[in-house]
């Protein structure tokens, strides 16, 4: 008998500390945005804007902001839409964001028109990783990170996808891919994609393929399917606007990545002014400067801009932000 | 030898009586670790579950860099169980040696949140969490062995296992609940997941008995565990549960299979594993029992054939959803038929004051031959595809397991 009441009191007393932490959990969230917004507002493409995600502690967290390209420091507008990765080109936008409560985790991608309307809408399995929108508009791309494929209960893979905006076809998964390295077709249980950035011509693709600990810049055909080894070492390719160049994260040690310039003709590469580790798909906003977020205490980020040839310093673009896109 | 001398230890044990109604007949002792695990699990499991959410919404870690430190623990685990297994021997303390193990992994969940975004501190905490899974095992199985009768224990471990399996159904919704009510916040799940392991910690202090042995007249030396071997019966059982291990092939890629021979959509994929662990819920006890009555021996290798049926469905020539779900629920039955049905046989074969040690060697050898089969597998796959691949690892089972079939190694009674 005493010891059903020591296990009932027990229980009383943990499930009491949960209840209550669980509830002035509920209640954490700041009431007012740390910094200046204006809310409501129509985040319809304008072609002056940088759109990013605010992640500035506040009700408005986690929602598509803008600021005018001229005045980036400006208070941000922000609508209604939740992102957790965002990117846009000519007129069409992607907005992948989680499902809340869903588990194992799923991802809305959500393809946007120039009035951030939504035009499309398909649920994915994982959670957001990177996105981005080929530079003609016609086709989005995105990686999302998958658990559950892997061999233990805390490995995970990536799955990067595409979507055809125009005639709606939808390619879940890359894994397919008919990857060559050094002339030989490879194959391996463990390969993984991400990070995909499409050429002008809406044909030519590069991505990440990660496998046995190394990592690849894969050249691809899309129409043929079929891609190429051509680099060791470069994580999330971001082609430059004239073609020429991609800008990549170098891994220097584990957890620890540079930003750097390629030069595809010459293979020549350079390491850019920041010398911080970035974790982020770079994104070039002219052929001369980049811009990635970068992550400070923990879970917050900004955004930043580097030149792109390796000289100069790196500036703080937008405090409390991520997901930097021209629209 | 040793089956004369623990059966006659046993005799005096506390297994409840003829009497009893028929669903008392397993010792509340059992039922009392059963819910421990229960309550454990569903602890567990709920920071399983959203582990991948957290890392990579939460802290925006890059988790492919984090899955990397993963494989290094299972190593580590196989080890700790048999230091968890001998000294719960060596100071005859099973339950507080348990008790240790269920604690670290308790104290862990808080470890999350103060690791805070820190990859090397967050694998830091989940290598704690493994060690106390690690510790806690061996002492814990041997406890339900010796609190049961010996002509029950695939009952017992029966019932342990499906309490164990319904907390490890619970974890991920109990997830889902906290992140709804708590409007997304991740730390809640980890506070309620400490205080639902600290509420199995209590649990098991005030509820379980710990069974007091004979002492023996000077301390168990180290060397008594591996003497274990010596005993004829032990070292065949140990072998052809490695040697079983060897060639069947690991869960994940059961799994994977089925998703590259079906093309099931990657939203149902989670779903595969739901299909397996359910059967094992329903089948557990029905299938201890049966062991009971008809030998655990040609249960655990009937199991085996179940996984060898269940290959064949995945890259036989019939198609269709059916195929599907036979192979899923062979895949429960082999679990059912298998995970707690060894330790059921191997109770009787060890003395008393030895149990959980004894059961840390089965265990390890058997959880190390089943990682080497799962890289051998992940080689074959590579250099031949995986149909190829799927038919050398049934056949190679199917040999064993007719083998282990024939020979008949372990078991005294029918």
């Amino acid at each position: 008998m005493k010891k059903v009441l020591i296990a009932l009191a027990g229980f009383a007393v943990f499930a009491g500390v949960a209840v209550t932490y669980v509830v002035s959990a509920r209640g954490d969230g700041p009431a007012e945005n740390a910094v200046p917004v204006v809310t409501g507002q129509s985040m319809a493409l304008d072609g002056r804007s940088l759109y990013f995600r605010n992640v500035a502690k506040g009700p408005d967290f986690g929602k598509l902001a803008a600021v005018p390209r001229t005045a980036p420091t400006a208070a941000r507008k922000v609508g209604d839409l939740r992102c957790d990765r965002y990117a846009v080109a000519r007129g069409t936008g992607v907005c992948l964001s989680v499902k809340q409560g869903s588990l194992p985790p799923v991802t809305d991608l959500l393809v946007l028109g120039p009035d951030q309307a939504v035009r499309h809408r398909e649920t994915l399995p994982g959670t957001p990783s990177r996105a981005r929108v080929s530079s003609d508009g016609k086709i989005v791309y995105w990686t999302l990170f998958v658990s559950g494929d892997s061999y233990s209960a805390t490995g995970f893979s990536t799955r990067s996808g595409l979507y055809e905006v125009q005639t709606g076809q939808l390619v879940k998964t890359i894994e397919e891919l008919a990857v060559f390295i050094s002339g030989r077709r490879y194959f391996a249980r463990d390969a993984n994609f991400w990070g995909i950035t499409f050429g002008a011509d809406g044909n030519r693709f590069y991505a990440t393929l990660g496998s046995k600990g190394k990592t690849y810049l894969i050249e691809t055909d899309y129409k043929r399917y079929r891609g190429e080894a051509i680099l060791e070492n470069v994580e999330c390719p971001s082609l430059s606007p004239d073609g020429k160049r991609i800008a990549f994260k170098q891994k220097v040690s584990d957890g620890v990545w540079r930003l750097a310039v390629v030069d595809l003709a010459s293979r020549t590469v350079t390491q850019l002014a920041e010398t911080r580790s970035v974790d982020d798909q770079p994104l070039w906003r002219d052929d001369s400067t980049i811009l990635y977020a970068l992550r400070r205490d923990g879970d917050a980020s900004d955004v930043w801009s580097v030149p792109a040839n390796g000289a100069g310093t790196p500036t703080l673009l937008i405090p409390d932000a991520s997901s930097p896109a021209y629209g | 030898m040793y089956l004369a001398s623990s059966r006659a230890a046993d005799s005096g044990g506390p297994a409840t009586g003829s009497t009893a109604l028929r669903w008392r007949r397993v010792s509340g002792n059992v039922v009392a670790l059963g819910l421990v695990s229960l309550v454990t699990d569903i602890s567990s499991e709920m920071v399983t579950a959203i582990l991948p959410l957290y890392l990579v919404l939460g802290l925006g870690l890059n988790p492919l860099q984090f899955g990397l430190l993963d494989g290094l623990y299972a190593g580590a685990t196989a080890v700790l169980r048999l230091v968890g297994g001998y000294a719960a021997d060596r100071w005859h303390r099973l339950k507080t040696v348990a008790g240790v193990g269920y604690g670290l992994s308790a104290i862990c969940k808080l470890g999350l949140i103060l690791a805070g975004s820190s990859v090397a501190g967050i694998g830091a905490v989940l290598a704690v969490d493994r060690a106390g899974k690690g510790i806690r095992t061996a002492p814990r199985d041997a406890l339900i062995s010796l609190s049961s009768k010996p002509e029950t224990l695939g009952r017992s471990f029966g019932v342990h296992r499906a309490l164990d399996t319904a907390g490890a159904f619970l974890g991920p919704l109990v997830a889902m609940g906290v992140l709804w009510v708590s409007l997304g916040d991740y730390g809640s799940v980890f506070v309620t997941s400490f205080c639902i392991a600290c509420f199995g910690v209590l649990l098991l202090v005030v509820a379980v008995r710990d069974k007091v042995r004979t002492h023996r007249a000077s301390g168990i030396p180290l060397r008594a565990m591996f003497a274990l071997l010596g005993g004829r019966s032990f070292r065949r059982m140990c072998g052809w549960a490695a040697l079983l291990g060897l060639v069947t092939i690991t869960d994940s890629f059961v799994y994977l299979a089925l998703q590259r021979r079906w093309d099931i959509s990657s939203t149902l994929f989670p779903l595969l594993p739901l299909g397996t662990t359910g059967v094992f819920l329903l089948l557990a006890v029905p299938l201890g029992r049966i062991a009971d009555r008809f030998g655990r021996w040609r249960v655990f290798v009937g199991g085996h054939l179940a996984l060898v049926i269940c290959l064949v469905l995945v890259c036989g020539p019939v198609g269709g959803p059916l195929s599907i779900i036979g192979a899923l629920a062979l895949h429960g039955i082999f679990y059912a038929a298998t995970d707690g049905v060894l330790p059921a046989a191997a109770g009787p074969l060890l003395p008393e004051d030895l149990r959980a040690s004894g059961l840390a060697l089965l265990q390890t050898g058997q959880a190390l031959a089943r990682m080497a089969s799962a890289v051998l597998f992940g080689l074959a796959w590579t250099l031949w595809d995986l149909g190829p691949s799927l038919v050398v690892t049934a056949g190679l089972l199917v040999v064993v397991t007719i083998a282990a079939a024939v020979v008949k190694p372990w078991e005294a009674r029918g």
